[in-house]
């Protein structure tokens, strides 16, 4: 009888899926991995929506209403949900608009900014609306693990995955070297 | 018990301090490690930071401020400590700017290896998103007051060992903020030098020399290869001051 | 130059803003070249006192107290709101027209009259719907302050309750000859006996403070009278310094002839400027009766001076030795303690700073001696106490007591009835509930500097919470992390609970929170800011577990809110512009 594969499921919020790529960067051990995994939504299926997952790897921080969405989509379906690389955890680059009111942001890039040709601020109601702030992904929902980094080396992903898939309960992500950036 | 004098226990192990020394000096000088941010050997001690504060005699004391007394009982590594500074740590992250990706700062941040050294995962508090204004008006120097982390470091250093007086904090709360002691209230009008060791000392990516971004690559820097316990061992500011460079 | 206060750093900075409605840089920069400070410390100083300003404040300039006793909601009408209204003018901003700005600051300490505000610094009291709507038209109208009602600005001493010190006014001049006739040890020993310990709320002995001092190394010794009473709540030094300025005055000099001072200061809170004129004429009167200057009472070699320093807005300041550093024109930032200001004091001195009714009460300890005065109170507090009651009673004012009076008598005596609880001590003090009403004001039992706040049953305490919260937030001082983060976590946090956006998880959090900043801070404000809302968690738990969302978690931030700009910049109110 073979075992059931772990549902994994990941997306990118507010992020440049440096993490995603950095998370392929486990090269051959992806093989390995594969037999052990199978991917519901994520940037390297096809998958639309959400389904019920074991584990969601969330990229990128919430900066709109769509993002709000897709993270508690994650959350529903996701039984644990982890906060990958910088934007994830703290919002990251894109949160650096916070330094900014959201108004003197939406105004210098589209009716003062050089080159604007035709001021105007987007609103057509397909575009997601922003939020005032960049946030993390904490700040949304009930987040299970952390994995910080800009992006998380290939191995820290490794160093969070097998344990869980292995059904310990909490990985010591502490026992590795942290980094920020 | 003649063996008691000039000795405090740190966490149990018996240490020997000189008249005048602080827990600080006497665990430094043993090569013990209490966490500090806002001290720097050789400065006079703040104490503003709070991550030093350690438990001696019962109670909680800045181990930088506070002076070693013969037979002293100070904790500095339970657990309690511990998740203290993490949160201390994390409440100077939130109040300020700090997005360690994009800091030339990073990797040899003293806040981000604080960061690393206690296990810290998340900011866990509410971001404020300070605006806090930039001063590049110095033709080598700039400030990032956005990263600034209050320890007075600059302040001290500027006062005490380069005789210059240039910087200050000012403003009360959440409004403190490092200013500069000119007429013009502009970094540029002041005879601070790349030299100093106010330009050299600031922990963070607050008072930064420009035209020198990522010399030394990512992953290769300071606390890219040490923890900050190790590297807070050895450091003074006679040493700090001959080294220029960085 | 005015009557006893020197040229004071802050006295030219309040001159300035007088003249110019607010500092700008320039003003700064002029200042330090004249006295010869760094510009960085005149920037620091301006920057730190709520009574100065960068930007022009209005003609009128309007500050509200947001005290739950002398504030704008201590009535049924939020009148800070109707003012806004009233005035067309957003809080913390000034008119286009110059003409009027409106703020709120912390308790200015008319707690027994009502909603209270300074305009351009002069308290007005007694205010309502109706008042303000007056005052609103004398503003439009230009009026001269001279020519507002004149019964706005009266302020009663409502001395409801005298006892001790309040029943027995001292011959002025009583208690110093008769410590004259002796030698300062043995004044200093009938302090000592007397058992008197500091007022302030810390309690710490006076006498044996001012043997310290004595014995302390120094080239000059000083004495300083803290009347920088700033605790939310509390009035009763504004009485004392009204009715029994002469016995203050004299308390500190018999302090000066017991150390060896031949100086002394009294630090005015800035929100009682108004009693300098009356401060003045009793030392004028003093100094005209020998009392004060050199040679007092004819004691060659016995001279003493009082110099009156008034403060600009910083509740820190009330912490003893950011006092000093006030003193010495600096932001009121507090010290590493030890060394304590009694061997390191104001100029790095030997200093002894007491609290207005201590002073008083030792120069009734030496006009009737130490054994009646230890005949009242308890063993571990003799003497009596003034508390300033205020809040839902039907006669809040002074009343004074023996210690150990219980809360239950005081709640008696003031016609307080259906009182759900009482905040002693002030916002860092204890918020107690009705179990804890035959508990008794003393150092042992329940430690007060004189505040006595009651809430009645219809009140939400929340949102005392969330005025206290504020108030610490608002008045940390910055030096260090715990404080000048925590305070203003603890703010957001118990405005997420009292909102109803909180689960008990933030319940926990803010527990954590306010463990770190009661035990991680650098000095009392930060140790006793948590103090409400830990009192809060444990005698009101039912008060916070009513509001909790009925979920595992909410958001840290109103995802809705948090919209808002986004609505009004693109004009959008479709169902995909909102967010539950």
């Amino acid at each position: 009888m073979t075992e059931r594969k772990i549902r994994i499921a990941t997306t990118s919020l507010a992020g440049c899926f440096g993490c995603h790529m950095s998370f392929l960067d486990i090269d051959e051990q992806l093989v390995q991995l594969s037999e052990r995994i199978e991917f519901n939504r994520s940037p390297l299926t096809d998958i639309k929506r959400c389904g019920p997952s074991d584990i969601g790897l969330i990229e990128g921080g919430v900066c709109n209403v769509d993002n709000v969405r897709v993270l508690r989509e994650f959350r529903e379906n996701c039984k644990i949900l982890i906060a990958v690389g910088a934007c994830a955890i703290t919002g990251g680059v894109p949160a650096m608009r916070n330094y900014f009111d959201l108004r003197e942001c939406l105004e210098e890039v589209y009716l003062h900014g050089a080159g604007v040709t035709n001021p105007q601020i987007p609103d057509d109601v397909e575009l997601p609306l922003l939020l005032d702030k960049v946030y993390p992904i904490q700040a949304v929902v009930p987040v299970d693990y952390f994995l910080p980094g800009c992006p998380p080396p290939a191995d820290a992903f490794l160093a969070i995955l097998l344990p869980l898939l292995n059904g310990e309960a909490s990985p010591q992500m502490t026992d590795r070297r942290l980094y920020y950036d | 018990m003649t063996q008691l004098k000039d000795t405090i226990f740190i966490d149990g192990k018996a240490i020997g301090f000189t008249e005048g020394q602080t827990i600080m000096d006497a665990a430094l000088s043993a090569q013990v490690y209490i966490p500090h941010l806002c001290h720097y050997p050789g400065l006079t001690p703040s104490g503003n930071c709070r991550l030093c504060v350690v438990e001696a005699d019962g109670r909680m004391v800045a181990a930088c401020t506070t002076a070693a007394r013969e037979g002293q009982q100070v904790s500095n590594n339970t657990a309690e400590l511990s998740a203290a500074r993490k949160a201390i740590t994390q409440m100077l992250f939130v109040e300020g700017n700090h997005i360690c990706p994009s800091c030339e700062k990073s990797g040899n941040c003293k806040l981000q290896a604080m960061g690393y050294y206690l296990g810290m995962l998340e900011e866990h508090y509410p971001q404020f998103n300070p605006h806090r204004a930039l001063d590049a008006s110095h033709p080598d120097i700039f400030l990032d007051r956005g990263r600034c982390i209050l320890c007075g470091l600059c302040v001290r250093s500027s006062h005490d060992v380069d005789k210059k007086n240039v910087f200050a904090i000012a403003g009360r709360g959440a409004d403190a903020r490092l200013i500069v002691n000119t007429v013009s209230g502009k970094l540029g009008d002041s005879n601070l030098d790349v030299g100093d060791l106010a330009a050299n000392i600031c922990p963070v990516g607050a008072i930064m020399f420009k035209e020198h971004g990522y010399v030394t690559p990512i992953g290769e820097r300071i606390y890219d290869r040490q923890k900050i316990s190790d590297v807070a061992l050895n450091e003074h500011v006679l040493e700090q001051k001959g080294d220029k460079a960085r | 130059m005015a009557d006893f206060m020197a040229d004071h750093l802050l006295h030219r900075l309040y001159r300035l803003q007088e003249k110019h409605r607010h500092i700008p840089f320039q003003l700064m920069v002029e200042v330090a070249r004249e006295s010869g400070l760094p510009v960085s410390q005149v920037a620091a100083v301006v920057n730190f006192y709520s009574f100065f300003y960068q930007q022009p404040v209005g003609r009128y300039h309007l500050l509200f107290s947001n005290c739950t006793s002398c504030g704008y909601q201590a009535g049924e009408v939020n009148l800070l709101a109707l003012l806004r209204q009233q005035l067309s003018i957003v809080p913390g901003q000034t008119r286009t027209d110059g003409v009027v700005s409106v703020d709120e600051t912390s308790c200015i300490g008319m707690c027994d009259h009502g909603p209270s505000m300074l305009v351009n610094g002069a308290p007005i009291v007694n205010l309502d719907e109706d008042r303000i709507r007056q005052l609103c038209g004398l503003i439009a109208a230009e009026q001269s302050l001279d020519r507002w009602p004149a019964d706005w600005f009266r302020i009663n001493n409502h001395i409801r309750k005298p006892g001790l010190l309040l029943n027995a006014p001292l011959q002025s001049g009583g208690s110093l000859s008769k410590a004259l006739a002796g030698d300062a040890q043995r004044m200093l020993e009938s302090i000592v006996q007397s058992g008197l310990r500091g007022r302030g709320g810390a309690g710490f002995a006076t006498g044996k403070k001012w043997l310290f001092c004595r014995e302390a190394e120094g080239d000059a010794r000083y004495v300083v009278c803290n009347a920088d009473e700033g605790e939310p709540g509390t009035f009763k030094d504004r009485v004392l310094l009204q009715c029994h300025a002469d016995a203050l005055f004299e308390g500190m000099t018999l302090c000066a002839y017991g150390i060896g001072a031949k100086k002394g200061f009294l630090y005015l809170r800035g929100e009682y400027r108004y009693l300098l004129g009356h401060l003045q004429t009793v030392l004028r009167r003093r100094y005209d009766s020998g009392l004060l200057g050199a040679s007092i009472l004819g004691q060659a070699g016995f001279s003493f001076d009082i110099e009156l320093v008034v403060g600009a807005g910083a509740y820190i300041c009330g912490e003893e030795s950011a006092l000093i550093e006030s003193l010495e024109g600096k932001p009121g930032i507090p010290r590493i303690r030890p060394p304590f200001p009694v061997t390191h004091g104001y100029l790095g001195c030997p200093t002894v700073v007491n609290n207005v009714e201590t002073f008083i009460a030792a120069a009734h300890i030496v006009q009737d001696g130490s054994d009646g005065f230890g005949a009242v109170g308890t063993e571990k507090s003799p003497g009596s106490k003034l508390l300033s009651v205020s809040g839902d009673c039907r006669t809040p004012g002074i009343y004074e007591y023996p210690y150990g009076a219980s809360i239950q008598q005081v709640l008696d005596d003031c016609g307080a009835t259906q009182v759900q609880a009482v905040q002693i001590g002030g916002p860092a003090g204890s918020l107690l509930a009705k179990k804890d009403f035959n508990r008794r004001i003393s150092f042992e039992d329940v430690s007060t500097g004189g505040s006595f706040l009651i809430f009645g049953e219809y009140r939400d305490l929340l949102s005392i919470n969330r005025n206290f919260a504020r108030f610490f937030a608002h008045e940390s001082c910055g030096f260090c992390t715990p404080c000048r983060v925590g305070t203003r976590l603890l703010e957001n946090s118990i405005g997420k609970i009292a909102d109803g956006r909180a689960t008990w998880r933030d319940v926990d959090e803010i527990k954590q929170l306010s463990r770190i900043v009661s035990r991680y801070s650098h000095c009392g404000l930060g140790h006793t800011a948590a103090n409400h809302i830990l009192d809060s968690v444990r005698h009101f738990p039912g008060h916070i577990q009513n509001v909790l969302a009925q979920q595992a978690f909410t958001p840290a931030f109103d995802l809705d809110a948090a919209l808002e700009t986004a609505r009004q910049l693109t004009q959008r109110d479709d169902a995909d512009a909102h967010l539950e």
